[in-house]
């Protein structure tokens, strides 16, 4: 049968791009084949970056969900400043690229077939980009569960989950308390907590002054904390009788037992009853690479930092919240730079050539209340024998704890923009 | 501050362009475009920023850019978080990352902006800054020393304007003197009229804006 024009342009999946960039490039077939299992911030960017770096890839995106909710600006839902539907992001720029994506889970990967297999077929790849993001472990926290976490959400995934968290601030009465239950490094965004507890700090001291927020922490310290009390002593009082936020710190403070039929939890030593519980609990890499045994006995997955193909199977390159990246963190920004770094060694190995020097960075911004943002940044590189990727010394770090006013407003105009910029960058 | 530290910078730099970046064996560091990429989450993709805070960076003058990042890296430019990035990068880098975002289509930023106030804003323009910002601030690609204003994001303009005047930035002398001049002239709501103008001028098929500036002294 011939194929007119609209149905070649169906069956590339390509749209608008076409018309900008001429005719797509004729490599039906024939073009290698890069699979994406995971189209979250890592793997659609990585997705992305190979398209526009060469057209003749075919590339295919497999991933359950129509809709990527972000986890970044999610505690803006929690306390009510933002719309789920704002952080809400589909597929079609992707697809108008010429990306195909498959909404059906990666049920297996099978490295020596050089395969991906979900319910209804197998995807072959030349080349394959694990961004799993993360699993909870639920079994962690005894009394814990899948189950348990419709009354008692981790949101830590963002979506389904959030909305419960923010459904359950609104219907609580005033003098309510939340316990938000922090766990052990590593995990999937380490300011985020702290965040989350500014952020329904501000929704509470808004709507339900007489109520507060306390975090159970499993660890000593946090990420960006000289800032994040500063911040809660200006705004909430913290360290005070009345401070709207308090912290309990590891090991003693970890929750370690939950009961949700008396919404209670358990530390080493204390209980206590609350009106609405977070519980976010330890993560390993998400289960797909567990089941593909590229994760080692931490449970994240160990990669080669050049190319973030993965050391446990070649030709699977492993990035964002599930890889072994030495210094950068957890965050969606990490695995936005990890995304491109990969899909630049993606693109190369696929030609024969040798990947080039990489270059990655990390941006995360905090909003701790209204007109009041913190940031961290860094700036990493490949150490000389390739071992590890190092943050620039003299180069990154956050925001002064001197910052004035203005600029604390100014983080929080630059925070947006970060996140308008960012799923514009990996959606659009 | 250390205005002297800036001509010096800004002349080594434009000096060193072209010159320096083939001096390093290429393949002991990252492209341009590996090197931009790093900008794009808060940049936007290929320095093409959808706003508001964040600048578009696509098509600036290498040179431009390469001082902007000195002085951004040394504190000659307030920043929050811009210096703190800077200093993650070499010269030689800043200088890569100038030529490929140079060879990036500007993409204008959209964006609401008071109708009313355009015109006035084009005649100001002409008055005070085109001697300077040519052709009404667009990109042109084939001059040296341009700074983009047509099509920029208008509240980064604002926070830049604002650093001028609160001594956060070096603001050079002649386009110090013809500030105050505007303002003593013109008041404090020609800038909202500058602003108007430079996010209205879009398409830059079209004139812009004509070149009967002010006489300099």
């Amino acid at each position: 049968m011939t194929m007119n024009r609209r149905d070649f342009v169906k069956a590339t999946g390509a749209v608008a791009a076409v018309g900008a960039l001429g005719a797509p490039t004729i490599a039906l077939g024939q073009g290698k084949k890069v699979v994406v299992v995971g189209g979250g911030t890592g793997g659609a960017t990585a997705a992305k970056y190979i398209k526009m770096a060469d057209d003749s890839i075919d590339v295919t995106i497999i991933e359950p969900n129509k809709e990527y909710y972000t986890c970044y600006m999610s505690n803006e839902v929690i306390s009510g400043v933002r719309q789920l539907d704002d952080i809400k992001h589909g597929y079609d720029g992707l697809k108008a690229r010429g990306i195909k994506v498959v909404h059906e889970a990666a049920t297996a990967i099978d490295p020596e077939a050089k395969v991906v297999k979900t319910a209804s077929g197998e995807f072959p790849y030349d080349r394959c980009i694990v961004s799993p993001g993360i699993s909870i472990l639920y079994d962690k926290i005894e009394g814990y569960s899948k189950e348990a976490a419709q009354k008692m959400p981790h949101a830590w995934k963002a979506g389904e989950q959030t909305k419960i968290l923010r459904s359950q601030l609104e219907a609580m009465d005033d003098g309510g308390l939340v316990i938000i239950a922090a766990p052990q490094n590593p995990f999937r965004c380490p300011p985020g907590p702290y965040e989350r507890a500014s952020q329904i700090a501000l929704y509470l001291k808004e709507a339900k002054p007489k109520s507060k927020v306390m975090i159970l922490d499993s660890k000593q310290k946090f990420s960006k904390q000289g800032l994040f009390t500063q911040g809660w002593e200006r705004l909430y009082g913290f360290g005070t009788d009345n401070s709207m936020i308090e912290w309990q710190p590891g090991p003693d403070a970890g929750v370690n037992r939950v009961d949700p039929e008396t919404m209670t939890v358990y530390t080493n030593f204390d209980e206590y009853q609350a009106a609405v519980v977070n519980v976010i609990p330890p993560q390993a890499a998400g289960q797909i690479a567990l089941d593909a045994g590229l994760a080692d006995d931490s449970g994240w997955c160990p990669v080669d930092k050049k190319t973030f193909e993965s050391t446990q199977h070649a030709g699977i390159h492993v990035i964002g919240d599930a890889a072994i990246a030495t210094a950068m963190p957890k965050s969606g920004y990490s695995a936005n730079s990890q995304g491109k770094v990969a899909a630049a060694a993606v693109v190369a190995l696929l030609k024969g050539e040798e990947p080039g020097v990489p270059s990655y960075v990390n941006t995360c911004y905090s909003i701790i209340g209204k007109d009041y943002g913190i940031s961290v940044a860094a700036v990493y590189r490949l150490s000389e024998d390739g071992a590890t990727i190092a943050g620039v010394e003299g180069a990154g770090g956050l925001t002064p704890t001197d910052a004035p006013d203005f600029a604390l407003a100014r983080e929080v105009e630059y925070a947006y923009s970060w996140y308008d910029n960012i799923v514009h960058d990996i959606f659009a | 501050m250390a205005k002297a530290t800036m001509i010096t910078a800004f002349v080594g730099g434009a000096l060193a362009l072209g010159l320096c970046a083939g001096a390093m064996a290429e393949d002991e560091l990252p492209t341009g475009k590996m090197l931009v990429d790093t900008c794009a989450g808060c940049h936007g993709t290929n320095g093409n920023s959808v706003g508001p805070a964040s600048p578009t960076i696509a098509a600036m003058d290498p040179y431009v850019f390469v001082d902007m990042m000195i002085a951004f890296a040394e504190e000659d430019t307030y920043s929050t978080i811009m210096g703190r990035i800077a200093r993650g990068y070499t010269e030689e880098e800043y200088e890569l990352m100038g030529e490929y975002l140079h060879s990036q289509q500007f993409q204008p930023a959209e964006q609401e902006f008071d109708q009313a106030l355009v015109d006035k804003g084009a005649g100001l323009h002409d008055k005070y800054c085109e001697k300077c910002h040519i052709e009404g601030g667009k990109p042109v690609p084939d001059e040296e020393d341009y700074y983009i204003l047509a099509g920029q994001w208008t509240p980064y303009v604002e926070n830049a304007m604002s650093d001028f005047r609160e001594d956060r930035r070096i603001l050079p002398k002649k386009m110090g003197r013809k500030l105050d001049r505007m303002l003593e002239a013109e008041g404090e709501e020609s800038l909202a009229a500058l602003y108007a103008f430079y996010a209205a001028y879009t398409d830059f098929e079209s004139s812009g804006a004509g070149d009967d500036d002010e006489d300099d002294e």
